[in-house]
């Protein structure tokens, strides 16, 4: 591995950071200069040697310190991680998917060793080094499920599929963008995704249904969906919107580069082998706006797309607020020459 | 006094529609003092419907137990708030057989909070039948300290365990059996709506 | 659609009617593992036919060393069970997709209850095995017409849970008798001849069971009819039906991919919208809800055939 684990906060004194490395291989999510609501999938994993997409679940310089961070978040509420009774089959599938996808693809970070259901797993990044017995929960520290996501970065649900429909069962949530898992665990794809304005009138989540509950064994996809946030912050849980919602309000002309990021999610989805349910992780990818403009290509299309953007999504996104000052401190990046197709740097 | 007519709202909200009688299949009913005229309703559509039943009472009214008694029930049970009613619930459904239809009538937070203990229990949401009398007062979370606020009539209203001032939202939580209430202020402290009756 | 290519490694014959295949990866690497009810697409090259069956896998889902299936002989059917029963041999190489489940557990379910007639029984092996392992309450119910013919006598192990009914015999199934007085969060799964699935739903409802309880898996593979022919919108291209071929089949033949998952008419995946019809679609699928079927809008084109002078598909 060529990078480092930084040391980091993302809260308090917010002390997070992208090396030019990260910066560089940022999953920045518009592929033109404007941005329509589209289901813009791919098949993962997959994409450049060096991308987030390479690999099933990517390792990068923020992992040790993402994982302390939803550490605290779980010490303060544990309620961000919970599972219905009958998803401990989904939490063991995965966990092997976890741990067999880490270990085949940073082989210097992680090793597996199974002898039938006895497993060893060995994390260098985090200290850990565990034998365990494969399906017996007793020998775990916690549930299936909890144990792994506590090692693997980005938000984790688990679906259910019956009645036609995808339940949200269980989940490690301590990165959502205004969701609460303790409210809405147990609910149907359509009442989980019932607050998001205008889509089922969209017809956007019956088709994603559909999709999704095609997602086969063997066969997994993934997306990008993005919003913005003030400051590095990885819970922007509506449990904590009293304490972090002021921060939104102190964004000014001379901090907006620094203080504002856009969030980006990778989201994945796979159906697990013997419970079949459905794996939907969602990893967060923070930058922040002058970090971006670093890439000219970037700099410029930002401005464009967030300057043009239907007000109702820049409502919905949680940005309208300091839209303006965001696109008046974007223009200094644009000099209208024309962009180049897809997503990576020039 | 009728069934009440919501206006129309996401996904996640609970509709209620008029019970219908399921013949002389066993039962339980759950009905507050509004409910149990919705039981008298359905008794009266099909007394078959009562051959089988076991009701139980939340706070009825003085003449309520008699009343639901006349209807010739397998048994009446009368308990004085919704903590007592759930154990009651749970007794009667630990012993029930697959078919057993729950009826739920009355008030929101009866329907939401006994469905809720149902569904825990393992009947399915298609056995659960609810229609909506009385107050329109919801059962709300607190998403910050998710404490319950019974009987709220205003939005936004006060959490009665850690005191933020919270918006009504119509996401509802089958699980939990409640309405979820947001922060009204957290973006700008102390800046707070007027107060307005939430609507059906 | 994701593919494997395995070896068969094993035939039996269980019955009469009905075989057992094998199938392993060439070189000995693990197959993905699938849960309890799944089922796996065979290729079935004739020719410049390829015919493709789903059937339920019966092997251990947690079992990564091969994959089984047991194929009951249909010889009115259109030549898919044939040939499995006549051209494939151990050695042989054969093409299957990935497993997928169609009739899964419901594993919240206090307890399950399997009913299953014939050939039916194949999806409840593999689900018998998740069962075991996850120490689940249930009883399994197998009916067959005379134990010759009941070939999954000899995949069932012998436990107390596990009743079977031989109708020659004069042990007839009583559903009234098996649904009666189960506890609540009971699950019934029904995999057997249309007449049982609608036996066991009629029984259940009668019992005021609530559907969300009641489950059942009625794919089968497509039956053979008369040729037809269908009319491509967007090209007008023609394309036939011989009598021993599906519609889908006859499309892909004519390379025209269409999506499709359990090609026996039961996750809707190959739904079609019909432009214009001039006939009568004879819906076989599990699929379409009766005013679907009336309107003759949307055909399932890996079960349904047609009858009449001009059918257009929305291709
Ligand atoms: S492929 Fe499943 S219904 Fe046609």
């Amino acid at each position: 591995m060529t990078f480092q684990f930084n040391e980091e906060t993302f809260r308090g004194d917010y002390t997070y950071f992208n090396s030019p490395a990260a910066v560089q291989r940022f999953p920045f999510p518009f592929d033109q200069d404007s941005y329509m609501y589209s289901v813009n999938i791919e098949r993962h994993p997959g994409g450049p040697k060096g991308s987030p997409f390479e690999f099933a679940f990517d390792v990068d310089e923020h992992y040790v310190s993402e994982m302390k961070d939803r550490e605290i978040t779980l010490a303060e509420d544990p309620m961000r991680c919970q599972s219905l009774p009958h998803m401990e089959l989904a939490g063991w599938d995965l966990l092997e998917l976890i741990m067999v996808s880490k270990a085949r693809d940073y082989p210097d970070l992680f090793t597996l060793t199974r002898d039938g259901n006895q497993w060893h797993w060995i994390n260098k990044p985090l200290g850990i080094d565990k034998k365990f017995t494969f399906l017996d929960p007793t020998t775990l520290p916690c549930g299936p499920m909890e144990y792994i996501t506590r090692q693997a970065q980005g938000d984790f649900a688990l679906l259910h599929e019956r009645e036609g429909n995808l339940w949200l069962d269980a989940g490690m949530i301590t990165s959502q963008a205004d969701w609460s898992l303790d409210f809405d665990v147990g609910m149907n794809f359509f009442e989980w995704h019932a607050p998001v304005p205008k889509a089922r009138k969209m017809g956007v989540f019956d088709k994603a249904l559909k999709f999704l509950l095609a997602v086969d064994q063997e066969q997994s996809y993934r997306r990008l969906n993005w919003t913005m946030t003030v400051n590095p912050r990885l819970d922007t849980s509506p449990e904590n919107y009293h304490k972090w919602g002021p921060e939104k309000r102190t964004i000014t002309p001379e901090n907006v580069g620094a203080k504002q990021f856009l969030r980006v999610e990778l989201q994945t989805f796979w159906r697990l082998p013997r419970s079949n349910a459905l794996a939907f992780p969602i990893r967060c990818y923070l930058c922040s706006l002058q970090d971006l403009a670093t890439v000219p290509k970037w700099g410029r299309r930002l401005h464009r797309v967030l300057r043009d953007i239907d007000p109702d999504l820049a409502d919905y996104k949680g940005f309208a607020v300091n839209q303006e000052t965001i696109v008046s401190y974007l223009s200094q990046f644009d000099d209208g020459a024309p962009t180049s197709a897809g997503i990576f740097p020039d | 006094m009728s069934m009440t007519e919501f206006s129309p709202s996401i996904e996640s909200r609970p509709t209620y529609a008029p019970l219908t009688s399921h013949g002389a299949a066993p039962a339980i009913m759950v009905a507050d003092a509004a409910g149990a005229a919705a039981l008298a309703d359905l008794a009266a559509s099909d007394s078959s419907v009562m051959d089988k039943a076991h009701v139980v009472l939340v706070a009825p009214t003085a003449e309520g137990p008699s009343q639901i008694q006349s209807l010739r029930p397998l048994a009446v049970h009368v308990t004085p708030d919704l903590d007592a009613a759930g154990p009651m619930l749970k007794q009667l459904l630990g012993t029930a057989r697959m078919g057993t239809q729950l009826f739920l009538a009355g008030s929101e937070g009866l329907m939401g909070h006994m469905s809720a203990l149902a569904t825990a229990e393992g009947l399915p949401l298609d056995a659960i039948q609810m229609e909506h009398r009385g107050t329109i007062a919801r059962r709300m979370q607190c998403v910050h300290c998710k404490g319950i606020t019974d009987n709220v009539t205003t939005d936004p209203f006060t959490c009665s365990h850690c005191g933020l001032t919270l918006f009504v939202r119509d996401h509802f939580s089958r699980r939990l059996g409640a309405f979820q209430g947001v922060c009204v202020d957290a973006e700008t402290p102390g800046v707070v709506p007027d107060s307005v009756e939430i609507r059906p | 659609m994701n593919k494997l290519t395995l070896e068969v490694t094993e035939t039996q014959q269980l019955s009469p009617l009905v075989k057992r295949f094998r199938f392993e990866h060439p070189d000995g690497s693990a197959l993905p593992l699938f849960s309890g009810g799944a089922h796996i697409t065979v290729e079935m090259p004739e020719g410049e036919l390829i015919r493709r069956n789903s059937y339920s896998l019966v092997s251990d889902p947690y079992d990564g060393s091969g994959y089984e299936i047991a194929v009951r002989r249909e010889d009115t059917g259109r030549g898919g069970s044939r040939y499995m029963h006549e051209k494939v041999s151990e050695g042989d190489l054969i093409t299957v997709s990935a497993p997928k489940n169609l009739f899964q557990l419901d594993l919240r379910a206090k307890k399950h209850i399997l009913i299953a007639g014939g050939i039916g029984i194949t999806p409840f092996l593999s689900q018998l095995r998740q069962l075991d392992l996850a120490q689940a309450p249930f009883e399994l119910h197998y009916a067959a017409r005379s134990r010759k013919e009941a070939a999954g006598l000899a995949m069932l192990p012998e436990a107390a849970h596990i009743h079977i009914h031989i109708s020659e015999e004069g042990k007839r199934m009583d559903l009234g008798e098996i649904l009666d007085g189960q506890p609540l969060g009971t699950h019934v799964y029904t995999c057997g001849p249309d007449g049982l699935i609608k036996a066991v739903a009629d029984q259940a409802a009668r019992l005021n069971w609530p559907t969300s309880s009641v489950h059942s898996e009625a794919f089968t593979a497509p039956p053979p009819g008369e040729p037809f022919e269908v009319t491509i919108a967007s090209t007008g291209q023609k394309v036939r039906v011989k009598a021993d071929q599906s519609l889908l089949e006859a499309l892909e033949a004519a390379g025209i991919e269409i999506d499709y998952s359990c090609r026996g008419g039961a996750c809707g995946r190959c739904e079609t919208s019909v432009t214009s019809c001039e006939g009568r679609i004879l819906h076989h699928d599990h699929w379409l809800s009766d005013d679907e079927r009336a309107e003759q809008t949307k055909i399932m084109p890996c079960m349904s055939r047609f009858k009449g002078t001009r059918l257009e598909l929305d291709l």
